[in-house]
């Protein structure tokens, strides 16, 4: 599946047609804890992140957030 | 000089760098740094309002900045009050220690540039709060210590406030490591720092490297403020 993520085009290994956020997380070993995901520049909220959001051709952005300021 | 070498870059080569950058790194759009007088600079400033969360590290020293080049309006937000362990990064004063964050850092903001219009609000910033106060603003700083709180405020901004510029700060403890900062654009969001390094009792935020980064917040805020970003 090609995706632009994070600013940048990716192309993930996978068969399926339809990614969940929580999928991609894994494919790409996202482990962060604070992050704020956008699919097409529209938020998708945690409870939402095993949901089939994603699918080719996708803007996705999953920012991980770090404490300090 | 320095300035006069960096506008003389052969157009060609300013391209190759641009195209280079440009899918990753939003800076990549400009070719170099853009100037116009200090007198049009503040002409296009004062009408303009910019609403910061948060006045520690971060929130204190971007708003000084932006304060200095004369933005109309500033609305600043904490419910904080200053502690010593504060001062190796924050724009405070040891006389200053035990009182609010949001209303020294306008006490200390009129002492360099009173024609600054300044709305201080001490107060633990809820999404409710955020639209509230920073409804009107052109640009909205988000300054917070906390992951959870600037995970917050984005998605506020995000679903709230949908186009609104936010600039956050993420990832600015210890010392060293200039050239790891940048800044990163996704749409309306401008993420300044280098993404890793997290505060904590091991390793913590101070004054350089704070400073980068709330001043490199500042700058994009400028950017976006003096239409330079487009």
């Amino acid at each position: 599946m090609k995706l632009f993520l994070n600013n940048r085009d990716e192309v993930l290994d996978t068969s399926k047609e339809i990614l969940t956020i929580n999928e991609i997380r894994e494919m790409k070993s996202f482990s962060f804890r604070s992050l704020v995901v956008k699919v097409n520049g529209k938020l998708v909220k945690r409870d939402r992140f095993d949901e089939p959001v994603v699918k080719d051709g996708d803007k996705v952005d999953i920012i991980h957030l770090i404490s300090g300021g | 000089m320095e300035i006069n070498r960096c506008f003389s870059i052969p157009n060609i080569l300013v391209k190759v760098r641009i195209e280079t950058l440009h899918s990753f790194n939003y800076i990549g759009k400009q070719n170099c740094v853009e100037k116009m007088r200090f007198s049009e600079i503040k002409e296009i400033l004062k009408e303009k309002t910019v609403g910061i969360a948060g006045c520690g590290g971060l929130g204190s020293n971007c708003a000084v900045a932006l304060a200095r080049v004369g933005v109309g309006k500033l609305i600043i937000a904490d419910f904080d009050v200053i502690e010593e362990s504060n001062l190796n990064r924050q724009y405070f004063f040891y006389d200053q220690i035990g009182q609010s964050k949001a209303e020294a850092l306008k006490s200390n903001i009129e002492k360099i540039n009173p024609a600054v219009n300044l709305e201080a609000h001490v107060i633990k910033l809820e999404p409710q709060d955020i639209v509230r106060l920073f409804d009107k603003c052109d640009v909205i700083v988000e300054a917070f210590d906390k992951a959870e709180a600037k995970e917050m405020i984005i998605e506020t901004v995000t679903c709230e406030m949908p186009g609104k510029p936010l600039v956050c700060g993420v990832g600015m403890a210890g010392w060293g490591g200039n050239e790891l900062i940048k800044v990163e654009r996704y749409d309306n969001l401008y993420i300044v720092g280098d993404r890793e390094s997290e505060a904590s009792q091991d390793n913590p935020p101070i004054a350089p490297r704070v400073g980068v980064v709330s001043n490199m917040m500042a700058n994009v805020v400028l950017e976006v403020l003096l239409g330079k970003d487009k």
